[in-house]
């Protein structure tokens, strides 16, 4: 199936099926541009939409971000010239001991330590016994999916409605309610977010590890129960290492999702309150960035941000994925 | 098997089915809550709140946040931005995955590259500078255009097409070469008939996103009239909620209306959700 059997079945059968000017051009074009631009020049023409885009809204912007970090760049009204200085490393320096940041880290950090495990746990499970269930299949899969498909605006009204101080979780709780309540205590507002945004997201994950469940051999699950393996032992045994490579992928995407928090400090707990517990890098990128007007600071801020977002991703694949191959 | 293992696996079963359903209810509990929230003439959070009461229902709630913001103009801008991240989705991703799957052409690996590094870099990253571009070099703040240009391309999407055509046997479009299908032609008549359900699937998964961002139609879009719902949902809740009579009633109104066309379109299609169709997505 190389293209050497096609070209060779090209010259010997097209012209019996359509003598003439149809193939008398191909050998002559293919020769012109084949050297240049591929067996299928046309490839360039198909791939040209994406690329235009990927060098407007991803390349460019990408080099810019770079740019401006090293820059105390300002807004100016288009086609007037201001000056722009080159500050070096400074914008760095600036993100880097500013107490605000250093925050906003820990709290990412916080909320790694609890939504990163507590997501990988619960989707396993869940899609484990999801695998196995036989009645009501649809209706246990929809109710797990839906947080996924529904707009976080409209999930943070229900939950600043449940978790307010004067709100149902509160009530049913009774004496145990926390004080002051979920949203407004330090200690609890970015745990309470981090619980937010499992919910939330586990549809998703429940849904890659049930792919993944579907490559896992049926017949390692027999051998188990043949050598004594009761349904917990098989578990183990079985389908966590079976799901290896989806355990990677969840960490890694629970982690780069996580790290990118913006909508549930902004909306949930006012703008990353109380004062700044739950305040994440990419809020504070917002509100230096854009409502105070310092994008070089916010430009470092994101390609800091970045950067450890991928350290951390790699260290993930390194020491979850690389002891199966 | 033995009988002992059978009762075990019974109670299993049975313990696995009281746990999965648990759970739903967990799940779903926020949704009720919502829609018998927003239907509240007054907030009631007892526990007895959570069931409704016909002497405490009404529609006030909706009235009452439609009139501070446009829930029709907010549907028909996020319908505006959703289409036309969809349809520039799957046009340019159905010509980039083909290209990159069926294709022969130099540049096709740099390419390739390129759509896995998109994938790695993280939007907020690009915030900043797209914002910069965006909003202040090219004046497209408050602007259909503005809204849909940093979502037009999909990586994950050129993976997933990539990955439906790769699939295809390589003789099918051999064969049609032969008898002299162009290029285009073979795409339409060969190739999309084929992929038809992943691409019903790839449409319904890229309209959850558009539908539900919030960070960069926030940025952009400073105008109401042009704000999609959720945007002018979430300026509801930080701005304006607090001075309303019933500001969770107003409020669980409109995520409500912001949720249910999602919410609706994913149970009529649940069945298009097939997990191997997303798993592939996301290993590429």
């Amino acid at each position: 199936m190389s293209s050497s059997t096609t070209r060779r079945g090209d010259r010997v059968r097209s012209p019996r099926r359509d003598p003439g000017s149809a193939d008398a051009r191909p050998p002559v074009r293919r020769s012109l541009f084949s050297r240049l631009l591929g067996v299928q020049p046309i490839g360039w023409l198909f791939g040209a939409p994406y690329l235009v885009f990927a060098i407007v809204v991803f390349a460019y912007p990408l080099v810019f971000a770079i740019y401006m970090s090293f820059f105390d760049y300002f807004f100016s009204a288009p086609g007037v010239e201001v000056d722009k200085p080159f500050v070096g490393l400074d914008n760095y320096v600036a993100v880097l001991t500013d107490p605000a940041v250093l925050q906003s880290f820990g709290n990412v950090l916080v909320f790694l330590v609890i939504n990163v495990p507590l997501t990988v746990v619960l989707s396993i499970v869940l899609a484990a016994a999801l695998n196995k269930v036989v009645h009501l299949r649809t209706f246990l899969r929809v109710s797990y999916y839906v947080p996924y498909v529904t707009a976080s605006v409209a999930l943070v009204g229900v939950w600043l409605f449940l978790f307010g101080g004067g709100g149902l979780v509160n009530n049913v709780l009774g004496p145990l309610a926390p004080d002051p309540s979920w949203l407004v205590n330090p200690a609890l507002a970015m745990p309470t977010i981090a619980l937010f945004v499992t919910w939330k997201q586990l549809g998703f994950y429940i849904l890659l590890y049930l792919a993944a469940l579907q490559n896992v051999p049926q017949e390692l699950y027999e051998s188990a129960s043949t050598d004594g393996a009761g349904p917990i032992r098989s578990f183990f045994s079985v389908t966590v290492p079976g799901v290896r490579q989806a355990t990677v992928l969840v960490l890694m995407l629970s982690t780069i999702i996580g790290a990118n928090l913006f909508t549930e400090p902004y909306l949930l707990t006012g703008g990353g309150g109380p004062n700044g517990a739950s305040a994440s890098p990419v809020l504070i990128m917002y509100q230096r960035g854009i409502q105070q007007g310092h994008p070089g600071f916010a430009a470092a801020l994101g390609i800091i941000l970045t950067i450890a977002v991928l350290i951390v991703a790699l260290l993930q694949r390194r020491f979850a994925g690389g002891r199966e191959e | 098997m033995s009988r002992t293992s059978t009762k075990l696996s019974r109670t299993q079963t049975v313990l696995r089915g009281v746990v999965l359903g648990a759970g739903a209810i967990l799940f779903l509990f926020p949704f009720y809550y919502m829609v018998i929230g927003s239907l509240q003439l007054t907030p009631d959070t007892s526990v007895a709140g959570a069931f409704p009461s016909p002497d405490n229902i009404t529609t006030a709630n909706y009235e009452a946040i439609n009139s501070r913001i446009n829930l029709f103009a907010g549907l028909i801008n996020s319908g505006i931005f959703t289409g036309g991240v969809v349809l520039c989705t799957v046009v340019f991703g159905v010509l980039a995955g083909y290209a990159l799957a069926i294709l022969k052409w130099r540049g096709r690996g740099v390419t390739f590259a390129l759509v896995l590094l998109v994938q790695v870099v993280p939007f907020q990253l690009l915030m900043i500078p797209l914002y910069v571009l965006i909003a202040r070099n090219y004046g497209l703040s408050d602007n259909y255009l503005g809204m849909i240009l940093p979502f037009a391309i999909n990586s994950t999407a050129v993976l997933v097409f990539r990955q439906y055509f790769l699939q295809l046997p390589r003789e099918l479009f051999d064969a049609a070469r032969i008898d002299g299908a162009g290029e285009l032609t073979l795409l339409r008549r060969v190739a999309l008939p084929l992929v038809r359900p992943a691409i019903v699937t790839a449409v319904l998964l890229t309209f959850i996103g558009p539908w539900n961002e919030f960070l960069w139609p926030f940025l952009i879009t400073k105008d109401a009239a042009m704000q999609p719902l959720a945007v002018s949902l979430a300026n509801y809740v930080t701005n304006v909620a607090a001075s309303t009579a019933n500001p969770y009633g107003s409020v669980l109104a409109g995520a409500v209306v912001l949720a249910a066309p999602v919410v609706i379109l994913f149970i009529v299609f649940q069945r298009y959700f097939v997990s191997t169709d997303v798993g592939s997505a996301v290993k590429g």
